[in-house]
């Protein structure tokens, strides 16, 4: 078992914070990494990019919004209780180097937990670096203070209003796409559709993209192909080539489809799992 | 006295009726009962120089097990058989005894062969039925450490046969279960995974340590076990699946066989949302490719609730490749075979989930490299078959990740490593490896004859030093 050590609730609780006793995994992993957990024997493998590590402690930091039935399991594990299954450090790190301009950093929702490693090995690096981080409002808000640290600058933008800036981080980035320092890349990890719209975005000013996809997986090892997708017109496996590909290149439209390809079966899972939670067979 | 012993017909053994099984998961042979069992053994001739022991690629004593059935010693007869396989009760299940062993049976050049796979399965399940817990004896141990890579067929053959020589073993998998193929590939109806469990528990009681969950060239890499380990063998399967690299491949229901299959099988999808993990059940299916695996994913979507599955291939029946006994499951069951049909596009509804495939009609042309003769399309032959589910069942390639990862493992122009027939000795010191990383997708007995092999290699190695 590998045992949660810590556990936080964030964003009014829809997105969970473990901090999980990995040591090995911990030991070698790197920005931009993922590992693939499973709570019980009756569990799904669900890939999640690392947002911390700590070799010392021997720990690794996860955090994922409760979006179904195998996230609303994680979140019913308490510290001290743990993951019957974790494997990692899974995937290519980020090529992570000395840039002469900005590198800028955009995490929307629990995307922002991912771009965090990511940030702060560029700012280890020496490099300037811009964070953009957003939500749907302040309460969503995750990681502010940690992606503080991890940048050089930082910039928050919530879609309502409620905090930072008024509107998206597309509009944060365009500022910057647009001023007089050069940007040499930009990051950046978070839902489907505000990946694509930066990527459209940067395109137009000619600057280098990774996204970070979070494709369905069962092995995470390019046994099973169920995570390709399509990146300049030819398939790519995410997990063993990416989860990192050119966001110029990444087909994300096909993307959404097949993240929905299990909607229905999804919502029939959460259903029954609420119902045995009510009745209390999950106790 | 010949004559006399011929006269028994070649047992049969008893299967859930197709008409049954095709709604369930349950093993589809039932396997013989104890007097069925010594009323087969009785046929065998026990010949002084026996044929089929040369047919097994772990030479098994054949006649020893099976005259032990005969006696009703069962128990002696399972420990006859542990010393040459770890694996009896899947070897018994899923070996192609027919081109193998039971080919050479003296009996089946006048008659019907020895039943010697359905004898094999017997023995062990007697003896996982009665909790028999027999073990071969090991020797004295050596101080001598071994990793091995991969809990498929030869990797666990490596560490059966190495354990009982003394050494100590540790088995590294990927998965979060041990038997490779045999758990996550050969789907439950063909080989129940209590069984495979089982054969996994016997080797860990010999004290063979299974390390779950561990990617070699992601959590630790070949170089780094040679520093823990004196010798190191690579049995990670072929394990790179094969698209057909034509358009609409990434619709929905659209998989490849690892994926349908280790859906259903490893991670159970046939059982949810008891278990959690979803699987696309299609009404109207098509398989691609006609060997094992195809059959294996057809058989599936049919317990799987089809309607109506079909396998599609581009050649004619006589070059399918899959084993005589499965086509016959299959077609039992339902499976249709639409021959001489090859898809050039796939086509798909406005949520991107695949409603039908454009194919071309095809014809036999002279032989090819594998001797089969070449599949030509026959230009404006062009038809649209509907379906909500394909499985891509065309064969496997080599998976780069521990080859791309290991500094003097050299591989083919396919990237299966290279390594010597005899030995299983890669051009790495102190690495051998075998299976379908040094052959290309074959099977599971081919795999622990590889296995054997090595093993061998490498006992002499940690012996000798050579």
């Amino acid at each position: 078992m590998f045992k949660i050590l810590e556990r936080e609730e964030m964003a009014q609780g829809t997105v969970i914070k473990n901090v999980i006793e990995a040591p090995k995994v911990a030991a070698r992993a790197k920005p931009g990494q993922f590992v693939i957990i499973k709570a019980n024997e009756t569990g799904e493998r669900i890939p999640l990019t690392m947002a911390d590590t700590d070799p010392k402690k021997g720990t690794i930091t996860i955090i994922y919004q409760v979006v179904g039935k195998s996230t609303a399991l994680f979140k019913s594990l308490q510290v001290g209780e743990g993951y019957q299954d974790l494997l990692g450090p899974l995937g290519q790190p980020t090529h992570i180097e000395k840039h002469d301009g900005l590198v800028i950093c955009v995490g929307g929702g629990t995307g922002t937990a991912v771009v965090h490693p990511i940030t702060k090995g560029f700012k280890e690096e020496g490099n300037e670096v811009v964070a953009i981080i957003g939500s749907r409002n302040k309460d969503l808000l995750i990681l502010e203070d940690e992606m503080t640290a991890a940048s050089t600058e930082i910039k928050v933008c919530t879609d309502d209003g409620s905090y930072g800036h008024h509107g998206f981080v597309t509009d944060v980035l365009k500022t910057y796409l647009e001023g007089d320092r050069k940007v040499s890349l930009v990051v950046a990890a978070g839902p489907v559709p505000m990946m694509k719209f930066v990527s459209k975005m940067t395109e137009e000013f000619g600057v280098k993209t990774l996204v970070s996809l979070n494709s369905i997986m069962i092995d995470g090892t390019g046994m099973c192909g169920g995570c390709r997708v399509s990146v300049g017109g030819k398939t790519r496996f995410t997990c063993v080539e990416g989860p990192e590909f050119d966001g110029h290149q990444v087909d994300f439209d096909e993307l959404t489809q097949r993240l929905s390809a299990y909607q229905q079966m999804e919502k029939e899972a959460m259903e029954k799992f609420d119902h045995d939670c009510k009745i209390g067979l999950n106790k | 006295m010949a004559e006399k012993k011929e006269k028994t017909p070649r047992q049969a053994m008893p299967e859930q009726d197709p008409q049954v099984r095709r709604n369930n998961f349950d093993e589809v042979p039932l396997g013989y009962s104890p007097e069925t069992a010594q009323l087969e053994a009785s046929r065998c001739l026990q010949c002084k120089k026996p044929s089929c022991v040369s047919g097994c690629p772990v030479e098994i004593d054949i006649p020893g097990f099976i005259g032990l059935i005969k006696e009703g010693d069962y128990s002696g007869s399972i420990a006859k058989l542990k010393e040459m396989t770890a694996l009896p009760a899947v070897c018994g299940r899923v070996c192609p005894q027919e081109v193998q062993c039971e080919t050479l049976c003296v009996l089946g050049k006048k008659g019907e062969p020895v039943a010697i796979g359905r004898l094999e399965r017997f023995a062990a399940d007697m003896a996982r039925e009665k909790g028999d817990q027999t073990l071969p004896a090991a020797a004295p141990k050596t101080g001598k450490k071994v990793a091995v890579v991969g809990s498929g067929p030869a990797g666990v053959t490596v560490a059966g046969d190495l354990i009982l020589k003394g050494h100590d073993v540790t088995i590294f998998e990927a998965f979060h279960k041990a038997g490779g193929v045999l758990v996550y590939g050969i789907p439950e109806f063909r080989l129940p995974k209590a069984i495979v469990q089982d054969e996994m528990d016997g080797l860990a009681k010999l004290g063979v340590v299974f390390e779950l969950n561990q990617v070699v060239g992601r959590t630790v890499s070949v170089d780094e076990l040679l520093e823990e380990y004196d010798a190191v063998f690579i049995s990670v399967g072929a394990g790179l699946p094969s698209f057909l690299g034509i358009p609409g491949e990434n619709l929905i229901g659209i998989y490849s066989a690892n994926e349908y299959l280790t859906r259903s099988n490893l991670m159970k999808a046939y059982l949810f949302p008891e278990y959690d993990t979803p699987i696309v059940r299609g009404k109207n299916v098509c398989v691609l490719g006609a060997g094992n695996v195809a059959m294996d994913s057809a058989r599936t979507a049919l317990r799987l609730g089809a309607d109506r599955v079909r396998i599609v291939y581009r050649r004619s029946r006589e070059e399918m490749p899959a084993r005589a006994e499965e086509i016959h499951h299959g077609e039992e069951e339902g499976v249709e075979f639409y021959l001489l049909t090859n898809p050039v596009t796939f086509i798909g509804d406005e949520n991107g989930r695949v409603k039908s495939m454009e194919c071309l009609k095809m014809e036999l042309g002279e032989p090819d490299d594998s001797g089969r003769r070449r599949p030509i399309p026959i230009e404006g032959s062009n038809f649209e078959l509907e379906t909500d589910l394909v499985v891509i069942a065309v064969g496997a390639g080599a998976n780069p990740l521990i080859t791309s990862t290991t500094p003097g493992l050299e591989v083919n122009k396919w990237g299966y490593i290279l390594a010597e027939e005899e030995t299983g000795k890669t051009r790495k010191p102190r690495v051998w490896a075998g299976g379908d990383i040094v052959t290309g997708q074959a099977t599971v007995i081919l795999a622990m004859g590889a296995g054997r092999i090595a093993a061998n290699s490498m006992h002499q190695y940690l012996t000798w030093g050579w």
